[in-house]
């Protein structure tokens, strides 16, 4: 499948950045992402080619803004939702509960 | 990181995740005690000094540098390091007449067992679209200026090969030991953005 991810060759995409200090983590919630995908994909909810095509559906305009943490949870959470593991809906309902200290 | 100015914020998405991992705890489908350990792993335990190791044992070994270059999955476990995204390693000799420069255009391919998780340049759309298209230029951006006449070899990774690049050994370091080696090993010479230090 062809798509915003084939990025390679592309023109008008600016210098590449290069951070001071290079942190593998930029804040606790990249950390939770990272733990939460190895966690998943060990345990065989899903498998790389899923999640990588996961990551090559979501919206184009999203997938050149979204920080590189933000695509991997997006990916995550579709494909637990497709597959019927844990719906949208409830992580939704979740965020909810907790944005309001009620979880 | 643009993640301060999404549209969603920080907040939303720290509070997905969040959600996220409640409910895989609640189901149990995932153990809180091992995300902490995989945090740790990657965050603290798995970095290029594993891949530097590996250099400089080349370095210093003819006979390692032989099985690296023909089975670099097998002569990397020989130290110890295996794991994930490093499963099918190819490493690529720097010469004084070849540089190999290595990138994932189609996502974020990285060995990860020898280098730890890639910086996020290398994730980025620019890095992706420019080291195939410019190569030397893109080199020059990290301070690499090459001679005309030095071959560039670009690897993009696939599915499944992890590529590690060997960086020509500085001169004067024949008394060096392998430790000390090691130390003039940087994560960019290994991608081939960079160059191995001077001693």
């Amino acid at each position: 499948m062809n798509g915003i991810h084939d990025l390679g060759g592309m023109d008008g995409l600016g210098p590449v950045l290069r951070e001071a200090n290079e942190p593998v983590f930029h804040g606790d919630w990249e950390r939770r992402v990272f733990a939460v995908f190895i966690a998943t994909i060990v345990g065989g909810l899903f498998n790389d080619d899923e999640f990588r095509q996961a990551r090559e559906r979501l919206e184009p305009a999203r997938y050149l803004k979204a920080p590189y943490y933000e695509q991997w949870l997006l990916a995550i959470q579709r494909l637990l939702d497709e597959k019927g593991i844990i719906k949208k809906a409830d992580i939704e309902a979740r965020m909810k509960k907790l944005a309001t200290g009620a979880a | 990181m643009a993640q301060d100015h999404h549209d969603d914020g920080p907040s939303d998405v720290a509070l997905r995740v969040k959600a996220l991992e409640s409910l895989l705890v609640e189901k149990g489908l995932v153990d809180p005690a091992a995300l902490d350990l995989i945090v740790d792993t990657y965050e603290n335990r798995i970095g290029p000094r594993n891949g530097a190791k590996v250099v400089a044992k080349a370095w210093a070994d003819p006979a390692y540098k032989a099985r690296l270059l023909e089975d670099a999955t097998a002569a990397i476990a020989e130290l110890g390091f295996t794991g994930a995204q490093g499963e099918n390693m190819v490493v690529l000799e720097n010469t004084a007449t070849v540089h190999n420069l290595v990138v994932c255009t189609l996502c974020s391919c990285y060995p990860w067992p020898t280098l730890g998780l890639p910086p996020t340049w290398y994730k980025s759309p620019p890095y992706r679209a420019r080291a195939v298209r410019d190569p030397r230029g893109t080199l020059r951006e990290f301070g690499v200026e090459l001679p005309e006449g030095v071959e560039i070899r670009v690897w993009d990774s696939n599915a499944e090969i992890r590529y590690m690049v060997l960086p020509e050994r500085p001169k004067g370091t024949e008394k060096l030991s392998e430790e000390a080696l090691a130390r003039l090993v940087t994560r960019d010479a290994m991608i081939g953005v960079g160059r191995a230090s001077a001693p």
